[in-house]
């Protein structure tokens, strides 16, 4: 059995398959969840009930969303792009699930541990930009242009600091893979030494991901639902469940480079009972609570403050602190020589 | 053999696209089919075993350059009935240029040759031990640091001339100072006063609102300048 999955072509492909589901399954029903998660928790932080309706506690709410949402006409514009309107979509829901193949959620439970996995990851979230200028261009409407414009704008802005963040974490892990980095933090979570850099990571996923308080793209209030103002049915839920796995991804990221990833919060006995894919998926559900108290508590930026905060705050300040981090590393000899 | 196959065909979506980008009516449809040979590209270098450079190739040019691209040629309001024409008027200029630019590739080509070491290196691109990443950085931090800082300041050069063609500090445009926003302090812009129900009513008549026309003249008095919406009163200083 271990022979076949190893060391013969279609069992390596069959075992990268298997792994694939028993990934994206549970990942599915987290982003499911997610939403109702979301739901759950801006009620309660607005006195409300919540979904409460459908199973207990409302437990199928997710379920029953998803089924309408299939159930409904996916209507294409007459004036769109037909193929590339149905592909913005896709790509926006495959890119989601495409960074997972070398996340590693236990010590070597990843699909793929490749050498440079932090720049897989980071390639594949600066794609996501993609789906949505294709779907803002393929609708051929104003609001949706202008949802894309401010989505690539942004996105490409903040990327550029989180660029410097990753780039300060790799000086301390002298590594591009994840489980190196996971690894280097046995002694301490990059949490606390880079705090900074930390907080303009979060904010910076924010950005990334398109949310509030940095909902700019789809600022319902001002350009109606932004570039996804033209989708119905599937091709808005595939949008949907994009950003929201996109969310998980980030908070995935956060928990690997500063959060110490599947490590115990001290390598000590009652700790270090409880698998690492538990602290893991625990990790993951603190960051995501973040993203959603956020979400209920900050009001949108403008567009000219996300810009400013971007370029002209978080830039520098992770410059410096790169510059900053570089020398204490060189300075005490704490340089790890890879 | 799974490689091979992979290679031949990442190699002719590569060429494929590329045609496209020259040959496709419509300049957005060109700007994905150069994303989509960006990545093919990106793809072959996987195969080669140039890992890092695969991933800085989708990073740079995939993800900034071309979403730049993109966002400009998006923008552009390209009329292609005026495209056409200008095929038409200009053809014998560009077949000159595109003549000119393929007898010298072609010339360049005829004049390549290999050096004799580098049959060797092909096949081993990786120094053995050390991972992609690492033999870069070694070669292009010690050998080459000159060269590499160069280009690094050449660049530099480039994108301070670009801001500074492109700023102008129009004299017209108004500014947020966000920090004597910030700033800003309860106590200096928001003044709490204590008024007693009704004063500073008397230029309205000793009224909070406007009289309301009265059915009984006799009962208008003792009514309405007490009610509990004598906070309004605030509004006349």
């Amino acid at each position: 059995m271990y022979d076949f999955f190893h060391n013969t072509d279609t069992g390596i492909v069959l075992l990268t398959f298997i792994e694939a589901l028993a990934l994206l399954v549970p990942l599915l029903i987290g982003v499911a969840y997610l939403t109702y998660a979301e739901r759950k928790v801006l009620a309660a932080m607005q006195l409300r009930k919540g979904p409460n309706v459908v199973g207990p506690f409302g437990l199928a709410q997710p379920f029953a969303d998803a089924l309408k949402m299939l159930m409904k006409e996916t209507i294409i514009p007459s004036g769109s792009n037909r193929l590339l309107f149905l592909m913005g979509p896709m790509l926006t829901f495959m890119l989601a699930m495409l960074a997972w193949a070398v996340i590693p959620v236990n010590d070597g439970w990843a699909i793929a541990d490749i050498n440079v996995g932090i720049l897989y990851l980071f390639a594949i979230s600066s794609l996501g930009v993609y789906g949505i200028i294709i779907a803002g261009w393929a609708s051929n409407s104003k609001y949706a242009f202008l949802g894309a414009l401010r989505s690539a704008a942004q996105m490409v802005s903040y990327e550029v600091s989180m660029g410097f963040v990753l780039v300060t974490v790799l000086l301390c892990v002298g590594s591009l893979n994840l489980t190196a980095i996971v690894k280097a933090q046995q002694t301490v979570w990059f949490c606390l030494p880079l705090f900074p850099m930390f907080v303009v990571f979060f904010i910076s996923t924010l950005a990334e991901t398109n949310r509030s308080p940095f909902d700019l793209p789809e600022g319902e209030s001002e350009i109606v639902a932004g570039f996804f103002v033209e989708y119905s049915s599937m091709s808005f839920a595939l949008f949907f469940l994009g950003e929201y796995a996109n969310m998980i991804l980030m908070s995935a990221l956060t928990t690997i480079l500063f959060l110490g990833g599947w490590l115990a919060p001290f390598n000590m006995e009652p700790f270090t009972w409880i698998p690492g894919v538990v602290w893991f998926v625990l990790k993951i559900c603190v960051v995501l609570f973040f993203f959603l108290w956020t979400r209920a508590t900050f009001p949108r930026y403008r567009y000219d403050q996300l810009m400013r905060l971007g370029w002209k705050v978080f830039l520098p300040l992770s410059l410096v602190w790169l510059v900053l981090t570089a020398g204490v590393l060189m300075a005490f000899g704490w340089l790890p020589n890879a | 053999m799974i490689t091979a196959i992979l290679f031949y065909l990442f190699a002719a979506i590569l060429l494929g696209s590329a045609a496209m980008v020259v040959g496709s009516r419509n300049p957005v449809h060109s700007v994905l089919f150069l994303i989509l040979a960006f990545f093919n590209a990106a793809a072959l270098f996987l195969i080669a075993g140039a890992e890092f450079l695969a991933m800085i190739l989708v990073i740079v040019y995939v993800g900034a350059v071309a979403v730049l691209f993109l966002f400009v040629v998006m923008m552009l309001d390209v009329d292609f009935e005026d495209l056409r024409k200008g095929v038409q008027r200009y053809w014998i200029a560009g077949a000159t240029v595109g003549a000119v630019l393929f007898a010298e590739l072609a010339a360049v080509l005829g004049g390549w040759k290999l050096a004799p070491s580098a049959g060797q290196l092909r096949m081993s691109p990786v120094p053995s031990g050390v991972s992609n990443t690492v033999a870069l950085g070694r070669i292009l931090y010690t050998d080459y640091v000159f060269l590499f800082q160069t280009a690094g300041l050449i660049l530099m050069v480039a994108m301070i001339g670009a801001i500074v063609l492109t700023l102008r500090d129009r004299k017209t445009s108004r500014h947020q100072n966000i920090r004597t926003q910030t700033e800003r302090s309860v106590s200096e812009t928001l003044q709490m006063m204590s008024l007693s129900i009704g004063a500073g009513t008397t230029a309205s008549g000793g009224y909070l609102r406007p009289k309301e026309p009265e059915p009984e003249p006799a009962d208008a008095h003792g009514g309405h300048g007490h009610d509990d919406h004598g906070g309004h009163g605030h509004g006349h200083h």
